[in-house]
């Protein structure tokens, strides 16, 4: 075979597959968050049967997809922290939820076992202050009566890449400690006083195995997966809580959505049963669009997603939403848009 | 092979020369651009990232590169931090990498047998082909778990304790932070002193060698006394040149330096060196933020460091590169 004829049998090949996926259907582009990246890959590759939507999603990280979003390289922008009114206003966007996730703490302390340990915000909050150094603090030891805590040094590890996960720990550090609030405060990364920063959720997940005595933070989705030692934690009405499914949803359902652009704060919200760190992740839904078909072809997505897509979700440990709030965002995409 | 070509086709420059001159000078311009290119990239590469970094540099002014603050929440930034984290690994690394090299490059010219010569050689260069996130999946997962059950409760019970150094080796053996990155560094940059130590002391004439051998001198001696001050700034240079690519390395430098935003002044402390604050941070910066700016501002302050070095390097081995 000749050259010629080589690269003109290569570029044949090539071009292919493109043509084949015009055929199949229309393409949507996404990018940002890459805390729901796993459930819209999913949703993404079912959709594709059922509605021959084939949905292209970037996990970029959230702040990399507001700023696609606002220059509309893309058909809609995912973050995890929500942006406010005013950004939303400014930005011609509409922001609604797709699913929730909730946060764990992880340990490896001698001797304590999954879910044993038992933990409130303020303690938290005072460990990663670099407060309370040692296992054995009175502190920690009032909280687990009849627990043996070793005399330790704590070594709290942290996510060192800005992350949603680090948004959703230190929004429930700032609203259980008043420390954290006037101190580090809540942001996808913050100046943490101690500790070691390790990237992504098996950074840190690695650096609390090779580390006696460490306590880090990651998705219940990884925690759960890879069978890390967690806490319990105390919600706001004053109960102990295991990081369960059962408490994750009842934490959702505690919560007021009638907030603009569904921003729910659900992070140590009421409910016996509630665990207190789970929050929404978002799409970010240009009002404006350019292209009204493929904007009208995300909400189709995210309209078959709501109906069919829940039992995914459960699978990959994500938190559905609840009903209402499904029924509210329709209605605000009517309102948008009409029909 | 060459000499059977030249004589079954005509003289090239008369071939030219009789065609006539636009090929020649269609190809020149063609060459001229390529390097031109390079320049106008370059230079495109710098002002782009000093205009970005530019709101930065307005809002903090020049305390922007000595303040130890990086707080995105107040949105206060400095670049402190972050340049001596990139400073200290660098340098700690070239401290580790350059006796290992000076080793390897002795035994390879001066002591090996001619037959292991090649392989050890090509295993040094195949260290420089691997990728640098395999050196730091190895090193998260391999050495910092060594350092921290083995090396460093030992170092910070012995060393940690002197006086006047002992503070350079105190704190929580977390396993990752200044000192493994640099010791990761130190094997990544290994290679490049390596070789180039290698290749200059193969340049000595054997003349001056034999001459020294003559007289009486032992191995040593020759290399103290001949190979060393004969090679000694093309020596420097490659150094030069593997502390520019330590200053730049970011994978695997993030996976190991614990990525803490404070100076500690413990070597086992975590840090951070610039290329890895800004790989880390960059996906949650929104363009047009104060953070989106002070990571392009620590790219240029980054770009203008690795420049220095590179810079250097080049004026040592200028009697080198020349020959």
């Amino acid at each position: 075979m000749n050259r010629r004829s080589f690269l003109l049998g290569a570029g044949a090949a090539l071009s292919l597959p493109v043509l084949e996926a015009r055929a199949q259907g229309a393409q949507i582009t996404g990018a940002g968050a890459s805390f729901p990246n796993p459930i819209y890959q999913k949703w993404a590759e079912a959709a594709r049967e059922a509605t021959g939507l084939q949905l292209n999603y970037q996990s970029v990280g959230s702040g990399a997809g507001i700023n696609q979003i606002r220059n509309r390289t893309v058909d809609f922008g995912a973050t995890d922290a929500p942006l406010n009114q005013q950004q939303l206003t400014e930005g011609n966007l509409l922001q609604f939820p797709t699913v929730m996730g909730s946060v764990v703490p992880i340990i490896n302390v001698p001797g304590i076992e999954n879910e044993q340990l038992k933990l409130t915000g303020e303690v938290l909050a005072d460990i990663f202050l670099g407060r309370i150094t040692r296992w054995n603090d009175p502190r920690i030891a009032e909280l687990n009566a009849g627990v043996t805590l070793p005399g330790l040094a704590i070594a709290p590890v942290y996510r060192a890449d800005g992350s949603g996960t680090t948004f959703v720990f230190t929004s429930y550090l700032a609203a259980a400690s008043a420390n954290w609030r006037s101190g580090p405060g809540a942001a996808t990364s913050v100046r943490w006083p101690v500790g070691n920063g390790a990237r992504g959720n098996e950074g840190v997940a690695g650096g609390v195995r090779n580390t006696r005595g460490g306590i880090g933070y990651v998705e219940n989705a990884y925690a759960s997966r890879n069978n890390l030692v967690t806490t319990q934690l105390k919600n706001k009405a004053g109960h102990f809580v295991k990081p369960t499914m059962e408490a994750f949803i009842a934490a959702a359902s505690n919560a007021d959505w009638s907030v603009p652009g569904f921003a729910a704060n659900i992070i140590d919200q009421g409910g016996d049963a509630s665990w207190p760190i789970v929050a929404p992740t978002f799409i970010l839904l240009p009002t404006n669009p350019a292209n009204a078909a493929r904007n009208a072809n995300v909400r189709k997505f995210f309209d078959w997603a709501y109906a069919n897509g829940d039992a995914m979700a459960r699978e990959l440990e994500y938190i559905p939403l609840p009903e209402a709030t499904k029924t509210a965002v329709r209605a605000a995409w009517r309102t948008q848009f009409g029909a | 092979m060459s000499q059977a070509a030249t004589a079954d086709t005509p003289h090239p420059a008369a071939t030219r020369r009789s065609r006539g001159n636009v090929g020649d000078i269609v190809f020149e311009g063609a060459c001229r651009g390529a390097a031109v290119l390079v320049l106008i990239l370059l230079g495109a590469i710098i002002v782009e990232l000093f205009l970005a970094g530019l709101p930065a540099f307005r809002a903090f002014g020049l305390p922007f590169v000595w303040s130890t603050d990086w707080d995105p929440v107040q949105e206060v930034f400095g670049a402190g931090v972050s340049i001596y984290g990139t400073v200290v690994t660098a340098v700690l690394a070239i401290v580790l990498a350059v006796p290992l090299a000076f080793g390897i490059a002795f035994y390879l010219t001066e002591l090996a047998p001619p037959w292991l010569r090649r392989p050890v050689g090509t295993a040094i260069e195949l260290l420089a082909a691997v990728p640098s996130i395999i050196y730091g999946m190895w090193g998260f997962f391999v050495i910092a778990p060594a350092f921290a059950q083995y090396i460093q409760p030992t170092i910070i019970d012995t060393v940690g304790e002197l006086p006047l150094v002992g503070f350079l080796f105190q704190g929580a053996p977390f396993g990752t932070g200044i000192f493994t990155a640099a010791f990761i560094l130190a094997i990544m940059i290994l290679p490049f002193i390596a070789a180039t130590m290698r290749d200059v002391f193969e340049q000595v004439p054997p003349v001056y060698k034999e001459s020294a051998y003559g007289l009486g001198a032992t191995t040593w001696e020759v290399m103290r006394s001949v190979v060393l001050p004969y090679t000694r700034v093309s020596v420097v240079g490659g150094i030069m040149l593997g502390l520019g690519r330590a200053l730049g390395e970011t994978m695997a430098v993030t996976f190991v330096i614990g990525n803490a935003n404070r100076i500690s002044t413990s070597l086992f402390g975590p840090g951070n060196t610039i290329a890895s604050l800004v790989a880390l941070e960059f996906g949650e910066s929104e363009a047009g933020s104060l953070k989106f700016a002070s990571l392009l501002a620590l790219g240029f302050i980054l770009f203008v460091l690795s420049f220095l070095v590179l810079a250097a390097s080049r004026y040592l081995l200028r009697s080198r590169l020349k020959a």
